[in-house]
């Protein structure tokens, strides 16, 4: 066995080194405790880069925030880790953690819906696809969503519905802007019709958002598609896209069969959409959270309404003592 | 001549009766035995009530594709003789897989949108099997908008296996146009009804589905997925269809007891196919009522019953 199958088959085992949280207070994450750290974690140091099959060093690749120093791919990250590089150390409130899935059609395919559920539950280590909550990027406070594509393809059923929701009443009540972080593949089949509606309850409400006059920016990461894309991810008063995600409504193996012809490889990729004219820009990940405290900064200063300003530094001050 | 009814796969027995039928109404010329037809005729009905009794799920899911079943301009037809059909998005199409225009019910200006299927093949390739583009759905929220404009109730026929997937499609922002026709729709102040009247496919239908009022008819379908899809995706193989369409719980009935659909409109025995006259009365009669209804409300209380509508729908715990 050479050096590489011998990483390979470490990676296969998908054991991951858990990097100590940091910002969480929800009640629905334990994440207080660091994590002990197993011999077969201690081994999976390295990890081949999905972009380049480069050899790479797990820890020096999140340090990067996943990016490839050889190729530059944007690895894909967790629902924390993600919170984590675009909000301020410290600051970020995560809210509604309570709201948990149920299993209303009783679903069961190869494996029960609620299996699937707990087995989730266990490898993401939070209790729904999307984590909500409010923080401040470079001193800006934000509602802030962010999808946990590990969790069931970061599926969108009624509780990523219900707390995207909860989510954009609150930066309505709050006059705060809005940045969702999207990764799914689209609706849950599991709950059947219940994640259908979903689409149409986040964008109901994100109507009464934008009737606001309150600035949303949607991120797209890697994949984004199906009933997440069609409903509040392209939403966004500006959309960002994150350098080669897929993003779509139909998946690329569907197409193909509809239109009986291979597609060209840069399909459905972010460079792809652009343009085609359907996000506002690319950033790199290094440059993210600049990027968003500059737009923030862009639409506070030429804000008509002087009482939202006054809301917005009042709440920066006292932010993490609101009880929502 | 009335065309023969299209039986389904399930409705096989019936298909030996009546063939039996016709070879005897061919002899009967001969010996005179009317009898035995007669009986023949009582058992084709025995057994016909006998397979709509025990209809599984995707046997709905195929009466709600059936090649007969009538399609939104049938019923558009039926119920109205003033018709005025509205094309184009404005800006390069027409798609013809969405349909839309002004009729007329008691008196009253009523737009209505539907995504209409072919009945045969010619016809399905104009209209791109009931699968519209993003080019359609921007057509419909036109005519959204020239509804609101004017005052005019919004009644929404559903029939599409969903919205196409393909390479324009996607490349003119498939994703975009259902987006916005969610949002739009959820912030109208005229009354919207929607009816599903065939295949109720995941998010292309929807985006015309964003409804104070969602019905049903009886053998119609309305699913996240269709169940080939759905058995494709989780079990791997398109043979458990029957299994994922029982599972996904996508029937009229299902739906209404789930509280999704306000209520299922009845069909003619046999599917909408048999009668589509006693179809679309019941259909019109539904719409009447229910337009009565909403028409007691202020512009501001129908879009705010329409989104306390959507934001009651889900299920989950709160611990």
């Amino acid at each position: 066995m050479g050096l590489k199958d011998f990483f390979k088959n470490r990676r296969l085992k998908k054991v991951k080194l858990k990097k100590p949280p940091i910002s969480y207070n929800g009640q629905g994450h334990d994440l207080k405790q660091a994590p002990k750290i197993s011999d077969d974690e201690l081994c999976a140091l390295w990890v081949k880069c999905q972009g380049c099959n480069e050899l790479l060093y797990l820890s020096t690749l999140k340090k990067n925030n996943s990016i490839c120093k050889h190729c530059d791919f944007h690895h894909r990250l967790s629902a924390e880790e993600r919170i984590e590089l675009i909000t301020d150390y410290g600051t970020f409130l995560s809210i509604n953690d309570n709201i948990i899935p149920d299993d209303p059609l009783k679903f069961t395919d190869v494996k029960p819906y609620k299996k699937r559920l707990e087995d989730a539950q266990k490898t993401t280590k939070t209790k729904e696809a999307i984590v909500t909550g409010i923080g401040n990027i470079n001193g800006y406070i934000a509602g802030v969503a962010s999808m946990e594509f590990q969790f069931i393809g970061g599926s969108m059923g009624s509780v990523v519905g219900e707390k995207l929701t909860r989510l954009v009443e609150v930066a309505i009540k709050k006059r705060l802007p809005l940045i969702i972080v999207s990764s799914s593949g689209g609706a849950r089949m599991h709950e059947g019709i219940l994640s259908l509606m979903q689409m149409a309850k986040t964008s109901s409400a994100l109507k009464d958002f934008h009737e606001a006059n309150l600035l949303y920016i949607s991120i797209l990461t890697e994949p984004t598609f199906g009933g997440v894309t069609a409903s509040f991810a392209m939403l966004g008063d500006i959309i960002i896209a994150e350098p080669r995600a897929r993003i779509g409504f139909a998946g690329r193996r569907v197409i193909e069969e509809t239109i009986r012809q291979k597609l060209p490889k840069e399909f459905q990729t972010a460079e792809y959409l652009l343009e085609n004219g359907q996000i506002d820009m690319i950033v790199h990940r290094n440059g993210l959270k600049n990027t968003l405290s500059d737009l923030l900064r862009l639409h506070l200063t030429n804000h008509n309404n002087a009482t939202s300003k006054d809301v917005f530094k009042q709440i920066s001050k006292e932010h993490l003592l609101i009880k929502i | 001549m009335k065309q023969e009814t299209v039986l389904l796969d399930f409705e096989k027995p019936l298909f030996n009766i009546s063939k039996q039928i016709h070879e005897l109404e061919k002899q009967v010329e001969h010996n005179g035995n009317k009898n035995i037809i007669e009986n023949l005729k009582e058992q084709y009905e025995s057994v016909k009530n006998q397979i709509y009794k025990n209809l599984t799920p995707l046997d709905k899911v195929k009466i709600s594709r059936h090649a007969q079943r009538p399609h939104p301009l049938d019923y558009i037809k039926l119920m109205s003789n003033t018709w005025y059909e509205l094309h184009g998005d404005r800006s390069g199409k027409d798609d013809r897989a969405i349909v839309g225009g002004i009729i007329e019910i008691e008196g009253i200006a009523v737009m209505i949108i539907g995504t209409q299927k072919g009945t045969n093949m010619k016809e399905n390739q104009k209209r791109n099997f009931g699968m519209p583009s993003p080019e359609g759905y921007k057509k419909a929220l036109r005519l959204f908008y020239h509804a609101e404009k004017f005052n005019m109730p919004i009644i929404t026929l559903i029939d599409t296996p969903g919205a196409y997937p393909g390479l324009e499609a996607e490349s003119h922002n498939q994703s975009l146009a259902i987006a916005m026709n969610l949002r739009e729709l959820a912030g109208l102040k005229v009354p919207v009804i929607s009816v599903v009247t065939g295949e109720g496919g995941s998010g292309g239908a929807l985006a015309i589905g964003v409804a104070n009022k969602i019905l049903m008819l009886e053998h119609s379908i309305y699913s996240v997925i269709s169940p080939e899809g759905c058995a494709a995706i989780l079990w791997r193989t398109k043979d458990k269809a029957s299994d994922a369409a029982s599972s996904l719980k996508i029937t009229a009935e299902d739906l209404y007891n789930l509280g999704i659909v306000d209520e299922v409109i009845p069909e003619p025995f046999g599917g909408a196919h048999y009668n589509p006259e006693e179809a679309s009365k019941n259909l019109l009669n539904a719409i009447k009522k229910y337009l009565k209804e909403l028409q007691k409300l202020s512009p501001e209380q129908i879009r705010k019953q329409r989104q306390e509508k959507f934001r009651q729908m889900g299920r989950f715990i709160e611990a």
